[in-house]
């Protein structure tokens, strides 16, 4: 992007509290560069306006959190929940995320290009997800809608009470989690997986992904399926 | 005829317990069930006031005033919330409530000059169109979570838990999952829908502080956020709270209400909100928050609140306001004895339907069915709720004014006694005509 004419916000002497109110004005738009974030909390949180902003460096937890239509890129790692609840927009994460990123997610687009931790995806309610690297345990624990791609390999319990999400690993996956089945992958499917890592930028051929899903045997509360 | 007189029923093995292992024999699932604990634990009616009398100087009933009104969220946000009665209604959700329902919920409390809460399941219009100031739930499911209507919120609830159910998850069974119900919380039409215990991205107090501070940016600092847990390990909680960031700490008690919760875990887990309330007050106080005007930190409690003694009990005991959700739903016409025949029907009787998980609610109210939903009618429920809040604050103010109190927040332990040895030692007041708290 051009940042000749993005505004910067320098987190080392500007308060988050004024980026934050300055990205929710009304009418907001254009491009944004936060640089010093070294880890804070909730950058670019509840952002809903159709602009760019570039995180120079790690952030801590919750950033871009609440995402709708931004486009937001994290240069560094991020925290515990990135693009938690995000309901549209994109968020790039260039290095690694922490646990929980996209929890509950409704809509938009995230995608982790190196690792990420335990619970990815968790709840997700109609998110994308792609992860360039790995997701750690409980990854799309009761994912209810959305897809989740995985380019390397997902830790125990990947999709453990899983809904109707979708989810598309490359590599091993630990225990599946209660109700997660392995699925057919179906020429939708991959049609819908090679949209998926064309959107993160990812030319992988999606026949070396397997795809997993609910076995919808947990929708019905009976004696044999509590625990 | 015989002669019944030597017949003797167990008391450990009473009708209910009989009829439960039956019940369990035969189905082989645990029963689930709505309504609160059933069971007799210590609660309000084993407090008394003590009237003014010689030391202390009454106010004239109806003539002089007593003031009701409580502000909510006064030490973080820009824009406090300013009650005009302090009795709330509690989160009940859409999904287990009627659309109409919660409206009628929205224009009792409206009327009144009060707030309503949602619940697990997101906002309705409904509701955000009829309720003057209403609470928005944040909740571990995050069904229909979304930063469109917390904007639209005048307060924040982080629920940790439940009176009813401390360190349980919530659970919507399939028959009331309709077409939009499914829809807000994005899951298949007709499932039973489980919410989770634990909310997905944060574990521990630390971590609280950092999710309200995202909530606090969000909203651009201008939100009351509560923290509501249900009545266990209350003093710390309450303290952990305090620290985490809350403006409000809402308590719930084992009494508390439910829509949907396994009867073992209604009955056995969580406390009396008579225990609960004097360890939150307490560690309120020892934070130097306890009505601490602006910068204090409010204290909302509930779980079995049903009269007005019971609304100037729990303020007596240092809350600063009541949520109730049972006597709501009774004042809207739950369990309304005009419907006997059909409770009888669904094997049920009138004062003690409980099944609100199975949506076949006579009264309409507890509900997705659209034919049983078409006989409660919100206005009428609405102002059914209106008078009731009334009286409840009337019957407050009654013995607030008998104690000598301008204000429902000025009473105290002080105006306290207590019935039984239990009472008078979770409540923290003397026993009647002693002066002995047991334990202290
Ligand atoms: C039908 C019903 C639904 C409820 N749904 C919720 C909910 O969604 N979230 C929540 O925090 N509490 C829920 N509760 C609990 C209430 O918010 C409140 O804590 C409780 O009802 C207070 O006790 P009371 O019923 O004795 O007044 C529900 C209670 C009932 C009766």
């Amino acid at each position: 992007m051009d940042t000749l004419t993005a505004t910067t916000f320098d987190l080392t002497t500007t308060p988050l509290r004024d980026v934050n109110a300055a990205l929710h004005a009304d009418g907001v738009s254009g491009e944004y560069v936060v640089t010093g974030p070294s880890g804070t909390h909730n950058i670019a949180v509840g952002v809903n306006a159709p602009v760019k902003i570039t995180v120079d460096g790690h952030v801590g937890y919750y950033a871009a959190g609440m995402n709708q239509q931004a486009e937001i890129v994290i240069s560094g790692n991020a925290g515990t929940g990135v693009a938690e609840n995000m309901m549209s927009g994109t968020v790039v994460v260039a290095g690694n995320a922490s646990q929980s990123a996209a929890a509950t997610a409704h809509g938009g687009l995230l995608v982790v290009h190196g690792d990420a931790a335990a619970r990815c995806g968790i709840s997700m309610k109609g998110v994308d997800i792609v992860v360039g690297g790995d997701v750690g345990h409980n990854s799309a624990f009761m994912a209810q809608a959305g897809r989740l791609v995985v380019r390397g390999n997902a830790g125990d319990g990947l999709g453990d009470s899983i809904y109707e999400a979708r989810l598309y690993v490359r590599g091993d996956v630990g225990a599946l989690g209660a109700d997660c089945v392995a699925k057919e992958m179906r020429p939708e499917h991959v049609e819908e997986l090679a949209g998926l890592l064309k959107a993160a930028g990812y030319e992988d051929d999606p026949a070396e992904y397997t795809r997993y899903g609910s076995a919808r045997r947990l929708y019905h509360f009976r004696a044999h399926n509590t625990y | 005829m015989t002669n019944t007189w030597g017949l003797r029923e167990s008391a450990t093995f009473d009708r209910a317990a009989i009829a439960e292992i039956r019940r369990a024999a035969d189905t082989g699932v645990y029963d689930i069930r709505g309504w609160g604990a059933k069971r007799s634990v210590p609660h309000f009616d084993d407090l008394l006031f003590l009237g003014a009398s010689m030391s202390r100087y009454p106010l004239e009933g109806y003539r002089e005033r007593c003031d009701t009104d409580v502000a909510l969220g006064t030490r973080g946000a820009r824009y406090p919330l300013h009650l005009d009665v302090p009795v709330t209604i509690a989160g009940m959700s859409f999904g287990a409530l009627s659309g109409a329902a919660k409206e009628a919920l929205g224009r009792g409390a409206s009327e009144v000059g009060t707030s309503t809460t949602t619940g697990d399941g997101g906002m309705t219009p409904e509701e955000r169109g009829q309720s003057k100031h209403l609470v928005y739930q944040y909740l571990p499911s995050r069904y229909g979570m979304n930063p469109d209507d917390l904007r639209k919120a005048d307060a924040v609830e982080v629920v940790l838990g439940q009176g009813a159910k401390p360190g349980g998850g919530g659970m919507l069974l399939g028959q009331k999952i309709s077409e939009r119900v499914a829809g807000m919380r994005t899951l298949p039409e007709g499932i039973d829908q489980r919410s989770a215990s634990r909310h997905p991205d944060w574990t521990g107090p630390d971590d609280l502080t950092i999710k309200i501070n995202e909530l606090r940016e969000i909203t651009d600092h201008e939100k009351p956020i509560y923290v509501k847990v249900g009545a266990s390990r209350t003093y710390y909680d309450t303290k952990l709270a305090v620290h985490a960031g809350a403006d409000v700490v809402v308590v719930d008690g084992m009494q508390g209400g439910t829509a949907a919760t396994q009867e073992v875990f209604i009955e056995h887990v969580g406390i009396p909100t008579l225990a609960a309330i004097p360890q939150a007050a307490q560690a309120l106080q020892e934070l130097g928050v306890h009505r601490a005007g602006e910068k204090g930190v409010q204290l909302i409690a509930s779980g079995g609140i049903r009269t007005g003694a019971d609304v100037a009990k729990v303020m007596a005991l240092g809350a600063d306001a009541v949520a109730i959700g049972t006597a709501a739903l009774i004042a809207l016409g739950d369990n309304d004895p005009a419907y006997a025949a059909e409770y009888e029907k669904i094997g049920s009787a009138a004062g003690c339907y409980d099944d609100f998980q199975d949506g076949c609610d006579p009264a309409g109210i507890t509900t997705q069915d659209p034919e049983l939903a078409a006989r409660f009618d919100p206005v009428a429920g609405g102002a059914r709720l209106a008078n009731y809040l009334r009286v409840l604050t009337m019957e407050a103010q009654t013995i607030a004014r008998a104690c000598g109190k301008a204000h429902l927040r000025h009473l105290e332990p002080e105006d306290l006694v207590a019935l039984t040895i239990e009472s008078a030692a979770m409540a923290r007041v003397p026993l009647a005509g002693t002066s002995w708290i047991p334990g202290s």
